[in-house]
C-alpha cells in the first residue's frame, strides 16, 4: 500500500510544539517528531504515552536482589558454613549485616544494566544500526514532524498543506513510500 | 521553557543559537588535532608506557620489588587505589546527584567528569589486581565454583564487598555515560563528512534518529540510573573505608571513616574536575559553556567538602584522646609527632587550610588560584591515604616489628605510570569524544543563555 509522507521541518523547538498542538486540534494525527534534544511536553500532544521503563528497573533489581540472597545463602550457609573464630554462619539471618553490602551492589548492578539494555532493545538502537531520522540537521538544531496520509483520512492533502502554511514552518518535503 | 531569576548569572554566555553550540563542540573533533596535543600526547605515552613497564617488571619478579616488608604489607598501592577511587567519585556526583537536586551548571561539565570518574576507576582498579601478584589468577575473586573444593569467596570480608562496589560502579558509569553520549554521536555521526569518520561514528551512535518516544525512554533512564548511581557512589567509598574500618588496627577502626571518605573522595574529586577542566575549557574553546560561575560552583562544593573532611580530622584526634585506649592514642600522636610528621602536616595544610581560602569570593572565582589549589587539594589527599595507612600499621604492637616505608623506584613507576595512563585516555577522550553533553546543553540554553536572558521578551509570561 503507497503511502505519502508529510516532513515538516522547524527551527524552533517552541514553533513546533506550538504548531502540533494547533494541528492536533484540528484532528490531525502527527505520527512522529524528531529532535536533536528532548522537547518537554510534546509527549501528551502527539499522543505518546508515558515509558514503563521504570517499571522493568524495579523489576531488574528485584531479581538481582533475590539472586544475591540466594547465592549468598547457598554460598556461606548451606554449602561451606565457614567457621570464623568459632562461630559459623548456622542461619542467613545471624550473618546478614555482612551480607548488605553486596546484596545492595548486586541489586543496583541488575537493575541499571537491565535498563539500559530494555532501553537499547526498546529503542531498537544498537551497534552498526543505520540512522532513521529524516534530515541530518535534526540531530543539529532542526524539528522534524512527520505526517502521514495513511493515517489523516478525513483531511485531504491540499487542506494538510493549507493547515501548514498557518504554522510557519522552515522547510516542507513530502516523500511516497510503499 | 524554565525560567529562571533575572540575577542568576547566565550559564551559557554570548549570543549562542543550537547550531552554535553544535558547531562549538563538534569542530575540535572534526578539525586536525593541534600540535599541543600531539605534545601532550606524546608525554603522556611515554610516561604511561613507562609504567606498564614497571608492572610487567613487578609482575615478573614478584611483590618483593615493592618497599613493602614484613610490618608495611600495605603501603602506595592501596594509597593509589583510593586516591584514583576517591578522584572518580566527582563525576558520579556532578551526574547522578546534581542531576537529581537539578543542577543546570552540571550539564557544561558533565561530560568530561564522567570520562575522568571512569579512566579514574580504570587506574584504581589496577592497584589491587596487580597486588594480588599473580594477575592471571584475579578472577579467583569472583564466586566460582572451583577445582579446590567447595570453597568460595569470603562474603564476609570488606576486600570481596569491595570487588562486588567497584566493578557494579565502574560498569554503571560506564553505562550511564554512554548511554548520554549516544544522542551525541549521533550529531557527529549526521555531520561527518569523511566516510571513515562517518562510519565510525554511525556504528557508535547505534544508529539514533531522535524520536519523541526515544527522548522520553532516555529522558526516564537518565533519571533512574541517576537515583541507583547516587547511593552507589556514596556506597562505593564507604566500602572502601571498610577495607580500613572493619580491621583492628589502631588508627584504622573509626566508625567515622565513611562519611569521612565519602566527602574526601568528593574533595579530591572535584580538585581533578578542575584541574582538567581549567585546561580544557581554554585549549578547545569552550570558555562560553564552563566559565567562571561554574569554577565558583565546585569551588563551593570543594569548600563545603573540605570542610567536612577537615572536621573528621580533628574529630578523630578527639577521640583517639577520649577514648582512652593508649594504643590509639598513641596512633594518633605517632601521626603527628612521629617520623611521618612531614606528612601528616602536608595532609593537614593542603586539606584543613586551602578550601577555607574559597570563603573569599575573589579568590574562588579566579581561574589561576583554583588551579593551584585543585593541585594543592590532590596532593593533600594522596597524602590522607598515605597518612592513614601507613603511619598506622609502621609501628606495630611489639616494638620490635617496628618498620619504615621508603617507596622503591618501581613503587614510583607504577604510580607515575597511572597518571600517564589516565592522560593518554583522557586526552583521546577530548580528541574524539564531545566533551560537552551537547544536546543537553541545548535544553537549557533558552532558560539559561545570555542572550536570551537579556532579552526584553524573557520575564514576560507566554
Amino acid at each position: 500500500m503507497s503511502d505519502k509522507v508529510i516532513y515538516v521541518m522547524y527551527d524552533d523547538d517552541e514553533a513546533l510544539k506550538d504548531s502540533a498542538k494547533k494541528l492536533v486540534s484540528k484532528g490531525v494525527k502527527i505520527s512522529e517528531v524528531f529532535s536533536p534534544f528532548p522537547i518537554h511536553g510534546i509527549d501528551p500532544i502527539i499522543g505518546i504515552k508515558n515509558t514503563r521503563l521504570g517499571i522493568m528497573a524495579f523489576l531488574y533489581g528485584l531479581t538481582g536482589l533475590t539472586l544475591a540472597t540466594l547465592g549468598m545463602r547457598y554460598f556461606m550457609v548451606t554449602d561451606w558454613p565457614m567457621n570464623i573464630g568459632g562461630k559459623p554462619n548456622f542461619s542467613y539471618l545471624d550473618n546478614m549485616l555482612a551480607f548488605v553490602p553486596i546484596s545492595f551492589e548486586f541489586t543496583v548492578l541488575c537493575a541499571a544494566h537491565g535498563m539500559a539494555i530494555t532501553y537499547l532493545l526498546r529503542n531498537k538502537t544498537l551497534p552498526g544500526m543505520p540512522a532513521q531520522n529524516p534530515d541530518p540537521r535534526t540531530t543539529d538544531d532542526k524539528f522534524v514532524m512527520e505526517i502521514r496520509l495513511n493515517e489523516n483520512h478525513g483531511i485531504s492533502e491540499a487542506e494538510l498543506d493549507e493547515m501548514l502554511k498557518e504554522t510557519g514552518f522552515f522547510e516542507l518535503d513530502k516523500k511516497e513510500i510503499n | 521553557m524554565q525560567k529562571e531569576a533575572a540575577i542568576r548569572e547566565p550559564l551559557i554566555l554570548g549570543h549562542k543559537t543550537y547550531h552554535d553550540i553544535t558547531e562549538d563542540v563538534c569542530r575540535p573533533i572534526e578539525d586536525k588535532a593541534p600540535k599541543m596535543w600531539y605534545t601532550l600526547f606524546g608525554i603522556a605515552l611515554i610516561i604511561g608506557l613507562y609504567g606498564v613497564g614497571c608492572i610487567l617488571y613487578l609482575l615478573g619478579t614478584g611483590i618483593g620489588v615493592w618497599g613493602l616488608n614484613k610490618t608495611i604489607g600495605w603501603a602506595w598501592d592501596i594509597t593509589n587505589f583510593v586516591w584514583w577511587v576517591g578522584i572518580g567519585h566527582a563525576g558520579t556526583l556532578i551526574s547522578a546527584v546534581l542531576l537529581l537536586f537539578r543542577q543546570k551548571w552540571r550539564m557544561a561539565i558533565n561530560r568530561s567528569a564522567e570520562a575522568m570518574t571512569i579512566f579514574a576507576v580504570f587506574m584504581a582498579g589496577l592497584f589491587p589486581l596487580i597486588h594480588m601478584g599473580r594477575l592471571w589468577v584475579g578472577y579467583w575473586v569472583l564466586p566460582l565454583p572451583n577445582q579446590f573444593g567447595s570453597l568460595w569467596v569470603n562474603f564476609n570480608s570488606p576486600l570481596l564487598w569491595d570487588v562486588f562496589a567497584i566493578s557494579t560502579y565502574l560498569s554503571v558509569s560506564l553505562v550511564f555515560w554512554y548511554i548520554g553520549l549516544i544522542p551525541d554521536f549521533a550529531t557527529i555521526r549526521d555531520r561527518a563528512k569523511k566516510p571513515l569518520s562517518k562510519k565510525m561514528y554511525s556504528i557508535l551512535a547505534f544508529g539514533w534518529s531522535g524520536r519523541a518516544k526515544n527522548w522520553n525512554r532516555f529522558e526516564l533512564v537518565s533519571l533512574v540510573l541517576a537515583g541507583l548511581a547516587t547511593p552507589l557512589v556514596f556506597s562505593v567509598h564507604s566500602i572502601v573505608s571498610f577495607d580500613f574500618a572493619t580491621s583492628v588496627i589502631p588508627g584504622w577502626h573509626t566508625t567515622i571513616f565513611p562519611p569521612y571518605f565519602v566527602a574526601g573522595a568528593v574533595f579530591s574529586g572535584f580538585a581533578m574536575v578542575q584541574t582538567l577542566l581549567l585546561v580544557m575549557r581554554k585549549a578547545m574553546g569552550l570558555e562560553a559553556y564552563i566559565h567562571t560561575k561554574h569554577v565558583e560552583y565546585m569551588n563551593i562544593v570543594i569548600m563545603v567538602t573540605g570542610s567536612i573532611v577537615g572536621t573528621a580530622y580533628i574529630t578523630e584526634l578527639f577521640i583517639s584522646w577520649y577514648s582512652g585506649v593508649e594504643y590509639e592514642s598513641y596512633a594518633f600522636i605517632n601521626r603527628a609527632t612521629g617520623p611521618y610528621w612531614w606528612a601528616y602536616w602536608s595532609m593537614m595544610t593542603c586539606n584543613v587550610i586551602s578550601p577555607q581560602l574559597m570563603w573569599i569570593p575573589k579568590l574562588r572565582r579566579s581561574l589561576l588560584f583554583t588551579f593551584f589549589i585543585s593541585i594543592v587539594v590532590n596532593i593533600g589527599m594522596w597524602f590522607e591515604r598515605y597518612v592513614i595507612i601507613v603511619t598506622s600499621i609502621h609501628r606495630d604492637y611489639v616494638p620490635a616489628a617496628w618498620s619504615m616505608h621508603f617507596p622503591s623506584h618501581i613503587d614510583i613507576g607504577v604510580y607515575i605510570g597511572t597518571i600517564g595512563l589516565f592522560f593518554v585516555f583522557f586526552l583521546l577522550f577530548a580528541r574524539f569524544f564531545p566533551v560537552l553533553a551537547l544536546n543537553e546543553v541545548k535544553t537549557i540554553l533558552k532558560g539559561s543563555g545570555q542572550s536570551y536572558k537579556e532579552s526584553p521578551d524573557y520575564h514576560k509570561h507566554h
